[in-house]
């Protein structure tokens, strides 16, 4: 009866969390996914804690709050420009996780290997679905445990290192030991021999190297990807955890885990493709770190910055009828975003019309900018994607750029040398007026230098964005 | 070294090359500055304007060329001025070298350093000092104005209580600097603008102003203005007749019209002839910009106003920046400033002649004795040449069906071809596992497919909520702990116990952020 039971539950958590899922499509419906999200996983832990195979309820429950009261507050207190980190840190320990519960079901495995049929015949739980496998399903088993400790593995280096990288603890430039891609190949490739020499033996030593070899590609992978990629990293590593999730599902013969891993698989892996696709990189290319070769010598860029103070910035925009600002990382990284919001207030209080424009991959994370802009308060329905806005910008009088530079370089469309030509870009500069402001005369991520600074439409805001801004308000009248 | 300003001689010239707002710039860059008495007179700077602001006055030019080591004027000298300067002096003013290549010789005879402003290169780094713009500008905004006052109605239409007025229409030929300029003032009074540029490029920047392009249905590509630094070449005989016969068109229904158009280098083409003067209402006016240089219009008389038989006024004046003395002598002697800064790189009031730098080189007519015109061209290009923008060519109906089919047809084989490559390997795992693998791997491939058609609908703005509630339901692998913890080893229980933590940690904080998140999204 029980067991029924529990798949029933199961089937309705997974419909739950599918609902969950596609209720993303907008930002009201958003809101009441993430509650079926809630009550289907308070449902699928609900039912396996009163079906077959579990134990140690009070353990359970114990680590559940514990855990659960950390989450809690972590997620309280966390600030949203650390969004990028926080997503990062939490796929690490879905990834720490796989690794835990797929050497569990190894020892579980070594454990029933050793005993008669008597003592087999007294086991409950999970130990028993094992002791009644076949000689074939047990190989089945030992791969896809291998699996989902290597795909977890992976997960938790090389989620540690992204994290370490969003939060600034580790240089974020791209860094390989000397070897680069071979050494990930050879760890690779020492992983497929210890999965065939674990197949023939069940040798926990093999299982054991297995694990460090993935560790180690993990770690090496992220270190070899720059900054302006962890659009992309930080959603592989999101479809990577799923997959992890799956693989364990397949070890333990449980649908709902296959379910939920699948489904955060391929959202992961869609999520990546789309931020591929906006930087017209391939995926292999991201993973193999740093920007592509150039075909030739890069376009010289002739003219000068031409600096603007407060003063000028604030006397275009009085006069200015329609304003779009384009945020960037560098936003995010002088918590500007609150008085950029009130700029918009203000500005549009004023009966002018401001738009946001946001580049796919502007910020560390997959719609950073978004959420960024959502915490200010910055309404919606006037922040607008790359394909909605870019045909808007010859008939605006001023386009404001706030700590972003490769997605309004104009080189991806004008130069065929440059690194990131043929990148889908914002066509700020076809704005009657743009303001620039940035920190000082360096280049973005890719280290390359952006055209649009040296425009004669262009005027340079230096400083940091959010006293410049600060600076500006006052005189917006 | 000592700059000194001249009173200009040539009758009706009312602008001065130095301000005293500019002459406290160039006394920054450590140069001494002298003027000479009432040469900013007629453009509203007194002697003691000048004064103040420690500039000395001398008496006459014969002081000023005594004292100063750099001569600077609007109008290029005459033939009896240049011959008073003494050798070795600079003189930075406009020049027309090709013009005026007899004088060039003289000047160079004298050993005389010319930096002429009209010859300034258009590059973006030089537009700070090129005059030619920052005087036109002001001859497009007086041009309209000096229409308005010969012009016996309102620029906009009106609809009063003593009756309704028609708004003036407005036709610029030529949408160079003056051109925009008169382009932007007439809009702004009202007025309905068109705007007519032999060079393609320039519709997007005459529409930006709010004016219309007058659009010519004419194959021949026309030269694109980059390739002679921004100004307008000659056009063909054939193209010259389908603009008139466009003009003559537009003529009877034109209130005003303003012709900048100049080539470099020749007379003024004739663009608004005798019959159009003709066609235009009584009362109309005619501002010709290009009366200098013999103007656009065929009834011009240069620095003269007329009014023809059918009453429209012509005005052939050719002194427009002059008519607005003081804001003409404010932005030319910033430009004399800003090109005095470039000749003065280190600040330390000492001139350095460098031959090297573009912009230096271009302006500079004569040097060291010899005649340095025509300079070799600039090595960097004026304006970057804009690609031809090849049209998608129209597809006919069969065409598309074709189009379409064909694609349907490549879609259909390679979803066919997918799912034999797919179906073949799973009959093939098939083989080999057993049913209770298969009855799992069902149900993954089913929900891969789920996954993929419910995340393409998410919007993009949401990426983020995604991203953290897929990581909240990813610790759904608390259940495989869940299932373990129950076991008899105690590493397992351990283990397990730790990996519930863990995805307790995630479970809780993966919802509790995505809500946070999604609760500040709000309508405006």
């Amino acid at each position: 009866m029980d067991y029924g039971f529990t798949t029933a539950a199961y089937v309705v958590a997974a419909v739950l969390f599918i609902l969950s899922l596609g209720g993303l499509s907008g930002q009201e419906s958003a809101k009441r996914a993430v509650w079926y999200g809630i009550a289907g996983m308070a449902l699928a832990i609900a039912a396996t804690l009163y079906g077959p195979g579990a134990g140690n309820w009070l353990i359970s429950l114990a680590m559940i709050v514990v855990g659960g009261a950390i989450g809690w507050v972590v997620a309280q207190r966390v600030q949203m420009t650390e969004m990028p980190q926080l997503v990062a840190a939490m796929h690490s320990l879905v990834g720490l996780a796989a690794v835990f519960i797929g050497f569990n079901t190894h020892i579980e495995l070594v454990r029933v290997a050793g005993m008669d049929e008597a003592a087999r015949a007294l086991l409950d739980g999970f130990a028993a679905v094992v002791a009644h496998k076949s000689g074939v399903e047990i190989t089945i088993l030992r791969v896809e445990t291998f699996l989902g400790i290597f795909i977890g593995a992976v997960t938790f280096t090389g989620s540690v290192i992204a994290y370490g990288k969003l939060a600034g603890k580790v240089d974020g430039k791209a860094k390989k030991l000397p070897g680069g891609h071979l050494l990930n190949a050879a760890a690779a490739v020492v992983s497929l021999v210890m999965l065939v020499v674990y197949l023939q033996s069940g040798s926990s030593l093999a299982m054991i190297a297995m694990t460090l070899a993935a560790l180690f590609i993990g770690y090496h992978l992220i270190m070899g990807i720059g900054g302006a990629d962890m659009p992309v990293v930080v959603s592989m590593l999101n479809s990577y955890s799923g997959w992890a999730a799956a693989a364990i599902g397949f070890s333990l013969s449980n649908d709902l885990l296959i379910v939920v891993g699948a489904l955060v698989g391929s959202s992961g892996a869609i999520l990546s493709y789309i931020m591929c696709k906006a930087m017209n990189r391939s995926f292999i290319s991201v993973i193999l770190g740093g920007f592509g070769g150039t075909t030739g010598p890069a376009m010289e860029v002739t003219g000068e910055q031409i600096a603007i103070d407060t003063e000028g910035v604030a006397a275009a925009l009085n006069d200015a009828d329609s304003i779009i600002i384009i945020p960037g990382y560098g936003m995010a990284v002088a918590q500007a975003q609150q008085s950029v919001s009130e700029l918009t207030r203000k500005l549009r209080a004023k009966g002018k019309t401001v738009r946001f424009a946001i580049h796919p991959v502007a910020g560390r994370l997959p719609g950073h900018m978004n959420v960024l802009l959502a915490e200010a308060k910055v309404p919606y329905d006037i922040v607008l994607e790359m394909d909605e806005i870019n045909d808007d910008f010859p008939s605006t009088d001023v386009a404001i750029v706030i700590g972003s530079n490769d997605i309004v370089n104009p080189a991806a469309q004008e130069d065929p040398n440059s690194p990131i030509a043929g990148m889908p870009v914002l066509e700020c500069w076809k704005a009657k007026q743009v303001f620039v402001s940035k920190r000082g005369q360096g280049t973005g991520y890719s280290g390359i230098e952006n055209p649009l600074f040296y425009k004669e439409n262009t005027r340079m805001f230096y400083g940091d964005a959010k006293k410049s801004l600060d600076a500006l308000l006052p005189l917006i009248d | 070294m000592k700059i000194g300003a001249l009173t200009e001689v040539f009758p009706g010239e009312n602008r001065v090359a130095m301000t005293p707002d500019s002459a406290v710039q160039l006394v920054k860059l450590g140069h001494g500055c002298l003027v000479q008495s009432g040469a900013g007179a007629k453009a509203g700077f007194s002697d003691a304007a000048y004064a103040a602001v420690g500039v000395e006055v001398v008496k006459t030019a014969k002081d000023v060329i005594a004292a100063a080591d750099v001569i600077v004027k609007v109008r290029g000298p005459d033939a009896k001025e240049l011959d008073k300067l003494a050798d070795g002096q600079t003189l930075i003013s406009f020049f027309w070298p090709a013009q005026n290549a007899e004088l060039l010789e003289a000047a160079a005879k004298k050993n005389l350093t010319v930096v002429a402003m009209d010859m300034v290169p258009r590059i973006s780094r030089a537009q700070k000092m090129d005059a030619l713009s920052s005087m036109a500008n002001i001859a497009g905004y007086r041009a309209v104005i000096e229409a308005g006052s010969n012009f016996g109605r309102f620029f906009t239409g009106q609809v009063t209580a003593a009756g309704k007025v028609p708004p003036a229409k407005v036709l610029v030929v030529g949408a160079g600097v003056a051109g925009l300029a008169a382009v932007g003032t007439a809009t702004s009074l009202g007025a309905i603008v068109y705007a007519f540029d032999v060079r393609p490029e320039v519709a997007e920047q005459i529409e930006s102003m709010g004016a219309n392009f007058v659009f010519l249905d004419f194959a021949e590509a026309q030269t694109d203005g980059a390739a002679t630094g921004g100004y307008a070449a000659p056009s063909s005989p054939e193209f010259r007749e389908a603009q008139l016969k466009k003009f003559r068109e537009l003529a009877p229904d034109m209130d005003i019209v303003i012709t900048t158009a100049l080539i470099p280098g020749r007379p003024a083409p004739k663009l608004w002839t005798e019959d159009m003067v003709r066609m235009m209402k009584p009362g109309s006016v005619i501002v010709d910009l290009a009366a200098e240089r013999g103007g656009n219009c065929d009834l011009t008389v240069p620095d003269d106003k007329i009014v023809t038989d059918n009453g429209v006024t012509i005005v052939g004046y050719t002194d427009f920046p002059s008519r607005m003395a003081a804001q003409a002598s404010t932005l030319y002697s910033t430009n004399i400033r800003h090109m005095l800064t470039d000749l003065t790189p280190k600040k330390d009031g000492v001139i350095l002649h460098n031959m090297e730098d573009d912009v230096i080189r271009g302006a500079t007519v004569a040097h060291v004795g010899a005649v340095t015109y025509p300079p070799p061209p600039p090595k960097i290009a004026a304006i970057a040449a804009q690609k031809p923008k090849e049209k998608p060519k129209e597809l006919t109906p069969v065409e598309r069906r074709a189009q379409e089919v064909a694609a349907f047809k490549a879609q259909t084989r390679s979803q066919v071809g997918m799912l034999v490559i797919g179906g073949g390997l799973m009959l093939l795992a098939g083989l080999y596992a057993p049913a209770s693998f298969m009855s799992h791997f069902i149900v993954f491939v089913l929900s891969v497919f789920i996954g993929f058609s419910v995340i393409w609908n998410v919007s993009h703005s949401l990426h983020t909520p995604l991203m953290a509630v897929t990581n909240a339901i990813s610790s759904i692998i608390i259940l495989g702990a869940l299932m373990q913890i129950g076991s008899g080893n105690w590493l397992v229980v351990i283990l397990a116990a730790l990996a519930v933590f863990m995805a307790g940690i995630n479970i809780f904080g993966g919802f509790m952020v995505t809500r946070r998140m999604l609760a500040m999204f709000q309508k405006s």
